[in-house]
């Protein structure tokens, strides 16, 4: 059984001595090959903890209850003051107070996500039930990380990991990545393209005062700059044309040496976009990304092939970056980066490095040592300390667990602390003998009694072990990971292993004292 | 052959007689500890105020004060330049900006003045940034994580031991966490979230010092009976002196190694810990062991009762019956033949087993004399 349990562990082991590629090449097929992976902070690579602002996500949902609580009402000639979005809800007073009950009853028949509350004489309340609120946010959340799936896919990175974390954030774990700058710009827009017209009513004075018609927005231009640096401002109709949904390519080009995103829509974006430039030739048309016009091109003539192109400021790049974008999808809220590690590969490599060596210096001194301390019975717990190492690895690889520099600190301290069963053991054995015990017997009862001991006092460590891995984030639970296992291999190896070869050398030399 | 000796083989220290002077001095130290931290504080990295730091390796030593001066114009308040490990690795650390975004813009800033000013010679070879919720949470999650390990662990030895030794064991943690937070308020090392996972570790570790003590208390409760507390005591630190010592090294050397060699990166951690190792064991030997003094363990049935089966283990210490089942038991490991002959066939086993036993009887008759011996000469 014990010889079982440790040829296991040796061949689990084994595949994290070879290098990825000659493990591939010349290592037998049959053979267990897994190798424990290493985290972000010794390959290099990126952590990002992103939280979609769900609440957008609600709060364009109560707008557009706003307009369908709006033409409900005028469609049954009800008369209103006040509808507007209050925070999450929509609040609107009646005029006469003899239309409450049609109005209760054309609200509550608006939409069946929608709660009603009639909180005094004819002013209503609406708000989004529960269930409806709680689907909205996880569904926002999943397409998130369809899309977010989708960019990172498209730059090529390798063996991503994207999770969701509780109600509204995301961890991207990007191993490997050269450039974490160009991803978190790419994480970072939203990409909400949209094809609006521009008011053509509304002068510069009004413009610049804010005076605008209903229906019409004032948004600022991407890049484009006046004469004292402020960003250029469009007014822009409210009303979208044609959005970005419909697109279903997109791609990075170049017009009169200029770069330039190409766009194709899918039949029914086409249709839309081909009647809109038709019917509107000769104005211009913005083009609105994430809030921002990018550019406003007078339509020369009707675009009825469903595909255009967007010219902007754009240089090889960004152009590059917004064909991505657009292919990839937009976000349905915007996400804010709450937290980022990123590690160098050569930091990470010099970790290895400095880890193996630190590994190698500390097993070598404590190796020394107890083989100074308890002879021949040190080599035997030598034996057990190497075994365990072996072990730990083992049962890392069969886990698949992530190795990280913290990691490598468990294993260093474990290697400390894995004699601690050992030596337990070996001072009860000196006691017992000096009680006038005969070798067989000290070793026997030794062992034993400091079984008792051994459990409650690594028990205690474990304790900690498991609470770091429970509160722990990424490489302090990887910390916590070496140290449990390595707590328990010890307690494996200083019982059963050493307890055998004792037992082995015992019945071979029959000693009248032992060398302890 | 020749072996090293640290610890003579009976030592008869009186540990407990110093404990009034050792109390004082814990106390005081963990009351310095207490006003160092509300004085000074813990400088706090960015695990838990939220900021940026980013690590630069240069080709030739770094230009730190060209670097300052880059960085100083961009606006970004507090900035600290350091070198880090060696003369090509600066670690810049900047203050939380107004919001994430801004954060962001701060880093992209950061890499083009750099960029700009040292272009080709530098690499990041880290960035890490936290914004202030996530900083908020970790701070919470640490602080929750500590006071669940330590009620764990006196809920444990509670059920383990009895209330007196939990008692002792979480003064004595208490002790050791404090004086942890204390060395690090006083030299302003970084306290970030390897710390706390240092600091949950050092309870960890001192538990485990404590409780082979305290293990020790306990046996030696239930076999001398009538011993005063306070020779019991020193008794039991004595008898768990060489192994508490031997521990402590090997996990001492491992960790100097790793302090040494391990790298910048881990380099406070490292140093948490031996501080930890270092006080935890003056904690189990000195503070967890006095403190029973004062909360007095009771000899009687509460500490026979807990455990596995420890009362009837120990029952079989005088009872030669018993020492049988501990020569079968020993036999174990082996599948196949027994005790003291490698080359009986396996029929012989009862035969080499009633060996055994004759001579655990003489033993442990010889043990019960001594015993007897030890016990009046202690009264």
């Amino acid at each position: 059984m014990v010889v079982l349990v440790c040829a296991a562990a040796v061949l689990f082991a084994v595949p994290n001595l070879f290098s990825q590629r000659s493990l591939s090449s010349s290592y037998p097929g049959w053979l267990p090959s897994q190798q424990v992976s290493l985290g972000l902070d010794l390959q290099g690579g990126s952590h990002l903890l992103l939280e979609v602002q769900v609440e957008k996500v609600l709060v364009e949902r109560i707008e557009a209850l706003v307009d369908d609580a709006r033409s409900a009402l005028r469609g049954e000639r009800i008369g209103y003051t006040g509808l507007k979005r209050r925070g999450q809800k929509v609040v609107l007073q009646l005029t006469k107070l003899e239309n409450i009950e049609a109005a209760q009853e054309l609200l509550s028949d608006l939409d069946r996500e929608v709660e009603v509350v009639g909180t005094e004489a004819g002013a209503f309340e609406l708000s989004l039930n529960e269930r409806a609120i709680a689907e909205r946010k996880n569904s926002a959340l999943g397409q998130s990380i369809e899309i977010i799936r989708r960019r990172i896919d498209e730059t090529g990175v390798s063996e991503p990991t994207i999770q969701r974390q509780g109600e509204d954030r995301i961890l991207v774990q990007l191993p490997g990545l050269q450039d974490p700058e160009r991803l978190k710009r790419l994480l970072g827009k939203t990409a909400k393209m949209s094809f609006h017209l521009v008011d053509q009513t509304v002068s510069e004075l009004d413009l610049a005062r804010g005076r605008l018609p209903p229906g019409t927005m004032r948004l600022p231009a991407d890049d484009e700059v006046d004469s004292e640096g402020n960003p250029r401002f469009y007014p822009i109709r409210k009303r979208v044309m044609v959005s970005g949904d419909a697109l279903v390519d997109s791609q990075p080009t170049f017009q009169d040496n200029q770069a330039v995103v190409s766009f194709r829509f899918d039949a029914s974006g086409a249709k839309k976009f081909g009647r809109v430039t038709q019917e509107n030739v000769g104005r211009p048309f913005a083009i609105v990304l994430d809030g921002k016009v990018i550019s406003a091109p007078v339509i020369r003539e009707a675009i009825l092939g469903g595909s255009g192109i967007i010219s902007g400021n754009f240089n090889t790049q960004s152009a590059k970056e917004l064909a991505l974008l657009l292919r990839a999808g937009a976000l349905p809220a915007p996400m804010n980066i709450l937290e980022e590690r990123t590690v160098g590969p050569d930091l990470g490599a010099d970790s290895v490095e400095a880890g193996k060596i630190a590994s190698a210096i500390g097993l070598i001194a404590v190796l020394v040592f107890m083989l100074l301390y308890y002879g021949l019975f040190g080599i035997v717990a030598d034996i057990a300390l190497i075994l365990n190492l072996i072990i730990i690895f083992g049962v890392l690889s069969i886990l698949q667990a992530t190795l990280t520099l913290p990691g490598i600190a468990g294993i260093v301290l474990t290697i400390g602390m894995a004699v601690d069963a050992n030596v337990l053991i070996y001072e009860r054995i000196r006691e017992e003998m000096k009680s006038g015990r005969s070798p067989f017997s000290a070793m026997e009862a030794g062992y034993k009694r400091a079984f008792t001991t051994i459990f409650d006092s690594n028990l205690t460590t474990l304790i900690a072990a498991v609470i770091l891995y429970l509160f722990g984030s990424g490489p302090v639970q990887g910390f916590a990971v070496t140290l449990g296992i390595g707590i328990l291999t010890s307690m494996f190896t200083a019982m059963l292993v050493s307890r055998y070869i004792l037992v082995w050398w015992l019945k071979r030399f029959r000693p009248k004292t032992l060398p302890l | 052959m020749w072996r090293l000796r640290l610890i003579p083989d009976t030592t008869d220290i009186p540990f407990l007689r110093w404990r009034k002077i050792l109390f004082v001095f814990s106390g005081t130290l963990a009351v310095l500890s207490v006003v160092l931290l509300f004085a000074k504080g813990l400088n706090f990295g960015i695990d838990f105020e939220g900021g940026i730091l980013i690590e630069v390796g240069t080709e030739r030593p770094a230009d730190i004060g060209g670097m300052r001066a880059v960085l100083g114009d961009l606006g970004l308040g507090e900035v600290s330049l350091q070198e880090f490990g060696s003369d090509t690795e600066v670690l810049i650390r900047i203050e939380r900006q107004s919001s994430d975004a801004e954060d962001q813009l701060a880093i992209t800033a950061v890499r083009e003045v750099l960029d700009a000013k040292f272009a080709g010679e530098i690499t990041y070879r880290r960035t890490e940034r936290v914004g202030a919720k996530v900083g908020a949470e970790l701070i919470e999650a640490g602080i929750i994580a500590m006071i669940l390990a330590i009620a764990l662990m006196l809920v444990y030895i509670w059920f383990r031991f009895e209330l007196p030794f939990a008692i002792g064991a979480i003064i004595a943690l208490v002790h050791d966490v404090l004086l942890t937070l204390g060395m690090f308020a006083l030299f302003g090392l970084e306290f970030n979230l390897a710390i706390v996972a240092a600091i949950l570790l050092i309870v960890g570790y001192s538990m485990n010092d404590t409780v082979v003590v305290y293990d020790r208390v306990r046996e030696n409760l239930r076999k001398y009976k009538k011993m005063p507390l306070i020779e019991l005591l020193n008794v039991s630190v004595n008898d768990t002196l060489s192994r508490t010592v031997m521990t402590s090294l090997t996990t001492l050397l491992a960790l100097a190694a790793l302090l040494i060699f391990g790298g910048e990166v881990i380099r406070d951690f490292t140093i948490a810990m031996i501080w930890g190792v270092v006080v935890g064991t003056y904690s189990s030997v000195f503070v967890a062991s006095a403190i029973l003094m004062y909360v007095r363990p009771g000899t009687g049935t509460n500490v026979a009762k807990s455990g596995f089966g420890d009362a009837e283990r120990t029952k079989a210490l005088d009872d030669p019956a018993e020492d049988e089942a501990l020569q079968r038991f020993a036999a174990l490991p082996d599948s196949g033949d027994n005790g003291e002959d490698d080359s009986a066939a396996p029929d012989d086993a009862p035969e080499s087993e009633a060996t055994g036993s004759r001579a655990s009887r003489r033993a442990s008759t010889s043990r019960a004399k001594r015993n007897k011996r030890r016990r009046k000469k202690r009264r």
